[in-house]
């Protein structure tokens, strides 16, 4: 059963899968995009009291006109997971696979419910990074807490009928789903004592380390590329293999390759990399690549594995993926010289690691000195942490390992004080140190916790300031606080999947007999795979 | 099947690890080090035995380096860059990132030397480019066939234990490894493996060593003595993994005593080799690992690079120098410099190759040593030998061989008596066939093949019939002491023996199948034959007075009569079995016996009887199951009479 299709990277998706009698939950992640509906902290409360009184009559006139900042919610925020898990029984799952960090983020859910037994399998690296976002979150969401106040019952009131009654249809939809059927995914977050305990029941694999469970099904996981640690897993039972392919790209700028030669001799492959659906749209516009007709035609030809194989791994993608990262550096380039600051909430840390490479380098050759800050309760020990995993990275930085070099550049940068790196916007070294014009990395993309609501404010009426937003989330939705803004916001998409076009030579290179996915718009036009609506076949 | 080893190198010695193992069909290289005792043709494994023309590539299907010592990689280089092995090479990431130091340290201290080249920089940066990196536990597939697994070794960073498995035939090479914990690195670590074979270093294989603690507190204290004396202390090592134990360990005792006098590492190549190790932290030991992100352990702060002007400066220093053993290079010139003077001290650290001039130091207090014909050096500064080694000791050895069970076990990297000690306790205390070959040497030992076999339906119910033998055995209970008194306790065993009767079938381009003899004739289509016995012999009669009237003795009526009155006689004599009289035969289990009426029966011995009007001849017959029964039968009626 498919549980949910997610959303893009941070919310990858979600199944149950049964094999031989035992049930396997791929992913348990969280759905952060839904924090929308939240409003940042507010700047003065008392602003916010003296609004809170008429509020819901102000509301109830408001419905059909356009959302405004004070239509979002004034609470704590709570955490929406996967939508239909919380009915499962946590006792009953047996085996949790997670493909990613961000898969990972739902899990002290589980874990800290009473009598969950499962065994949890994920990548060293993936478990370490995961373990410090989710870190992360509990840190950004305490800051957030002290400001509401330990005790405060009226947060909750937004949950209550008449509380969801009076917000705008736009964002029930989100707060309730399509079907008005999510209330129950809605969660307070777990503490910093729950991540604890859920690591502690983590049992991390090496990519292709064989991990047998209960003598019956060996389970192994290989990289999928998408980012440091991300994996594809296959189990083998006694009568089924099976594999799962989460988002993966085939050449990576830092992690590891798509290791899909891994993949070969299942019978049955779960294909669940839907973010090509999301990003099709994009690439159309962009109309730069994903052409079908001529896809289809290309791989007819290629028969071969080997062909298959290094058309497969041409390196157009990553190429083009270092392009935006330059486009993005040239656009953050051109607003320091303007003298305007620069913000990057983005959280994906291969992403962030490439930026920080290409940000400072382009910095350098010119001769502006403008410092880069990186603010996050664990961006000193998650960048230490990037530069003593060379098995988890791609082949170029491996080769630095043998050449003596470090394996990212912000060690040396670091080193240089180009780079400061701050647990929080209130710290003392951060305020002796700040410099405008200054980039900043830091969390949290939704836009609604961590330094950069604080940054945001800051900044969104100087027009030379420019904030670089991911696309793919409702980026209208997400700056509605901080309207009016006068600062540039540069909206710019990662690749976060195999590509359509790249998807049909791949399971042709695969062979398997049974090709199971949730078509929804996503046709496989080969007529020896059948694909399957729904999972109920195992 | 049978896996052959071919001992190329480290056979009953230590020095140049080299092992060809050809398994199922495949054949792979554990190691490939050089001798550093030598420095002719010996220093490095016959290679010439695996292939005779030089075509390695075909010979061999891959080969695996375990870690970076000169003793298992030294002749890697020359191995695919002069002898042109061009097949895949696999170690660990350490390795592959830390061998090209070692190689290139090595290559120039033979330069010094003013030996000829065996291989060059090029040569190296090309050799290491050949090879694949490989992760912890992570399974490789070689090739179709092939699979191999890497695990912890501890030893050194980076050292690897390897296993690898053809088909059913399964076996690990250890390579060095440790089996507790140092400084720096954990202990080795292995899964539970079903292994036909086990090939095991034996460095120590009579040793049993105490603790770490007191040992490193006796080498802190001897350097401490002498730089507080203001001598100068030289730390013989190799550029990697001891030095960097043994660094952590001077820096920590620094910081404590709050010590100000120099750490000095020879060349920049140390220095260079702790950014490696800062980098290859997630292979050190989890004390380490956890302090990685406030502060990373081999950033050492006392240590600075040592310049030669600096050897005859005043004043107390620490310096770690390479090469290892003092073979030459560098270590040698100062300790040549530094060894005359009673103040300074040389810590070995580690084993020393015979032949070196560490192994002379260590063994005994040498006042001189010759190091050729016309150089001689007064050897008076105090020496001490570190008693802690990054290998296992015999006990550690003894639990590995006994953790994995193999079938047989092979040791290498050892000294010849001590081997043969540890091949005695191995087979006598765990019964483990064990080999410990000398070089050059070839063992072969069986290898496992396994079947994948169907049951048949009605082999899996005979299976299933319960086969239950109760037996009452009675046992003394001897608990009672106090009251002298043994109790007989008398109990019901229920056994349940299920002999199955399968055949197992295996047919060509069909699977093998387990099935029950019932259906093994349906299966060929053939009828089931049966032996059967058959003897024909006279019996006495008592001779009876109407018998002389008639001569139609053996009629038909007569032979009943006689029928029953043998079966009186048998029920008579014989104990067992259940005697049916069938009327003109007699039955006893599949044993029948009759009236023989025709006068030359096949079965008859000697037909030559004169008196044939006093004995009649019975035939018999009777299946292999019964012979006993029907002989037993057969001696009552030739011993009595009708």
């Amino acid at each position: 059963t498919c549980l949910s299709k997610g959303g893009g990277f941070h919310f990858p998706p979600c199944h149950m899968l049964s094999v031989s009698g035992f049930r396997i939950l791929l992913d348990c992640p969280l759905d952060l995009s839904s924090l929308a509906i939240f409003s940042p902290v507010p700047i003065a409360l008392e602003a916010h009291e003296s609004l809170e009184t008429d509020s819901v009559v102000r509301k109830k006139q408001k419905i059909e006109k356009t959302l405004d900042a004070n239509d979002l919610v004034f609470a704590e925020p709570w955490y929406k997971t996967v939508k239909s898990l919380h009915l499962w029984d946590a006792s009953f799952i047996d085996v949790i696979l997670i493909s990613s960090p961000t898969g990972m983020l739902g899990l002290p859910f589980l874990t800290r419910t009473k009598d969950f037994s499962a065994k949890i399998y994920v990548t060293e690296a993936a478990a370490r990074i995961g373990q410090l976002m989710m870190e992360d979150l509990v840190s950004i969401h305490m800051e957030l807490r002290q400001f509401y106040g330990p005790e405060d019952s009226s947060s909750l009131q937004w949950m209550r009928w008449e509380g969801l009654e009076v917000l705008p249809s736009e964002l029930k939809k989100i707060a309730l789903g399509a079907d008005c059927e999510e209330l129950g995914a809605w969660m307070p977050l777990y503490s910093a004592v729950d991540v604890k305990d859920c690591m502690r029941k983590v049992q991390t694999l090496k990519y292709a380390e064989e991990a047998c469970y209960n003598g019956t099904l060996v389970i192994k996981a290989f990289s999928s590329g998408l980012e440091i640690g991300t994996c594809n897993w296959t189990i083998n039972g006694p009568k089924r293999n099976i594999a799962y392919i989460s988002s993966s790209i085939f050449v990576s700028t830092h992690a590891m390759d798509f290791n899909f030669l891994g993949l070969q001799g299942n019978d049955l492959i779960i294909f669940s990399d839907f973010s090509t659906l999301d990003t099709t749209e994009n690439m159309e516009n962009d109309n730069t690549y994903c052409d079908p007709a001529a896809s289809s035609n290309a791989s007819d030809d290629l028969y071969n594995l080997e062909e298959i194989a290094a058309s497969l791994l041409k390196d157009d993608e990553s190429m083009e993926e270092m392009e935006k990262l330059a486009f993005i550096c040239t656009c953050a380039f051109d607003s320091v010289r303007a003298g305007g600051s620069v913000l990057v909430p983005i959280d994906r840390l291969g992403i962030v690691l490439c930026l920080l490479e290409q940000m400072s380098l382009l910095l350098e050759s010119s001769s502006l000195k403008v410092p880069i800050y990186i603010i996050s309760s664990v961006a000193e020990e998650l960048l230490a942490f990037t530069n003593i995993i060379p098995e988890w990275l791609c082949k170029q930085r491996q080769e630095k390992l043998f050449s003596g070099e470090p394996l990212f550049a912000h060690v040396k940068l670091i080193k240089e004080r180009k780079i400061h790196v701050f647990p929080a916007v209130h710290s003392v070294e951060l305020l002796t140190n700040w410099q405008e014009p200054c980039v900043v990395f830091c969390p949290h993309w939704s836009l609604r916790l961590g330094p950069v609501v604080h940054l945001l404010r800051y900044w969104c009426s100087d027009p030379n300031s420019l904030l670089i937003l991911e696309s793919g989330d409702d980026a209208n939705l997400a700056l509605l606080p901080f309207k009016p803004m006068a600062m540039k916001v540069l909206q710019c998409s990662f690749l976060s999947g195999i590509s359509l076009q790249k998807v049909q030579p791949l399971l042709k290179a695969l062979q398997p007999k049974l090709l199971l996915t949730v078509s929804e718009g996503f046709e496989v036009q080969d007529p020896n795979f059948r694909s399957k609506h729904d999972y109920s076949l195992l | 099947m049978a896996i052959d080893c071919l001992v190329l190198g480290a056979g009953q010695e230590v020095g140049k690890s080299c092992m060809v193992v050809s398994i199922n069909g495949k054949r792979i290289m554990f190691d490939c080090g050089m001798h550093m005792g030598y420095t002719d043709s010996r220093r490095y494994p016959d290679f010439s035995l695996i292939s005779k023309n030089g075509d390695f590539d075909n010979a061999l299907t891959c080969v695996i380096v375990t870690h970076f010592h000169l003793d298992h990689i030294g002749a890697l280089p020359y191995f695919t860059e002069v002898c042109g092995y061009k097949g895949p090479i696999y170690m660990t990431y350490p390795t592959k990132a830390l061998a090209p130091l070692m190689l290139e340290d090595y290559r120039k201290n033979m330069d010094r030397r003013g030996e000829d080249e065996q291989f060059t920089s090029d040569h190296i940066a090309e050799c290491m480019k050949k090879v694949i990196p490989v992760d912890l536990k992570q399974t490789v597939q070689v090739d179709k066939d092939l699979q191999i697994r890497a695990y912890y070794a501890g030893h050194v960073i980076g050292a690897a234990m390897f296993y690898a498995k053809v088909g059913d035939a399964a076996m690990v090479y250890t390579g060095d490894y440790n089996m507790t914990p140092d400084r720096h690195l954990g202990a080795a670590q292995i899964d539970r493996l079903q292994l036909d074979l086990l090939i095991t270093e034996s460095t120590y294989a009579t040793t049993i060593r105490d603790s770490r603690y007191g040992r490193e507190r006796e080498f802190l204290k001897a350097v401490h003595n002498c730089v507080a004396a203001g001598g100068k202390v030289l730390i013989p090592t190799f550029a990697l993994g001891r030095a960097q134990e043994l660094c952590i360990l001077l820096e920590d005792y620094w910081e404590r005593m709050n010590l100000k006098v120099p750490i000095y590492f020879s060349a920049g190549l140390t220095i260079q080799a702790n950014m490696y190790y800062k980098m290859l932290i997630n292979w050190t030991s989890q004390k380490i690992k956890e302090t990685y992100a406030t502060h990373n352990a081999f950033d050492f702060k006392n240590v600075r690079n040592f310049d030669r002007s600096l050897i005859n400066a005043p004043g107390p220093c620490v310096l770690f120098a390479t090469p290892g053993m003092i073979v030459g290079g560098f270590s040698l010139e100062v300790f040549m410099q530094w060894a005359p003077s009673e103040n300074n001290l040389v810590t070995l650290p580690g084993y020393c190759v015979a032949g070196t001039i560490g192994h002379k130091l260590m063994s005994g207090k040498p006042t001189k040593i010759d190091l050729d014909k016309d150089t001689q050096i007064n050897v008076r500064c105090q020496i001490h030998q570190l008693s802690f080694s990054p290998h296992t000791d015999a006990k550690g050895i003894m639990d590995l061989v006994k953790f994995l069970s193999p079938k047989h076990a092979i040791l290498v990297h050892g000294e010849k008596p001590k081997m043969a000690t540890l091949k005695e306790r191995i087979q006598s205390e765990l019964g483990i066939q064990c080999y410990c070959p000398a070089n050059n040497e070839t063992v072969t030992i069986p290898s496992t093949h396994y079947v994948k076999a169907d049951a048949s339906g009605t082999f899996i119910r005979s299976c299933l019939n319960p086969n239950f033998k109760f037996s009452t055995c009675s046992s003394t209970d001897k608990s009672y002491l106090d009251s002298n008194k043994s109790k007989a306790v008398s109990r019901l065993s229920v056994s349940d023996d299920r002999a199955t009767e399968g055949i197992l079938v295996v047919e060509k381009g069909k699977k093998a199948k387990v099935i029950h003899q019932d259906e093994f004739l349906h299966m060929l289509g053939e009828k089931k034959h049966e032996i059967q016995f058959a003897y024909c012999f006279p019996m006495h009669m008592a001779r009876t007075e109407d018998l002389s009237s008639t001569s139609h003795m053996l009629c038909s009526f007569d032979k009943c009569t006689l029928i029953s009155r043998l079966s009186m006689i048998l029920s008579d004599e014989l104990s067992e079995g259940n005697i049916l009289d069938l009327g003109e035969e007699l039955q006893v289990e599949s044993f029948h016996v009759s009236v023989c009426s025709s006068d030359n029966c096949p079965h008859r011995l000697s037909s030559s009887l004169q008196n044939g009007s006093e004995s009649v001849f019975f035939c018999c017959h009777w299946s292999v199951a019964d012979e006993k029964l029907a002989w037993k039968i057969i001696s009552i009626m030739k011993n009595s009479t009708l």
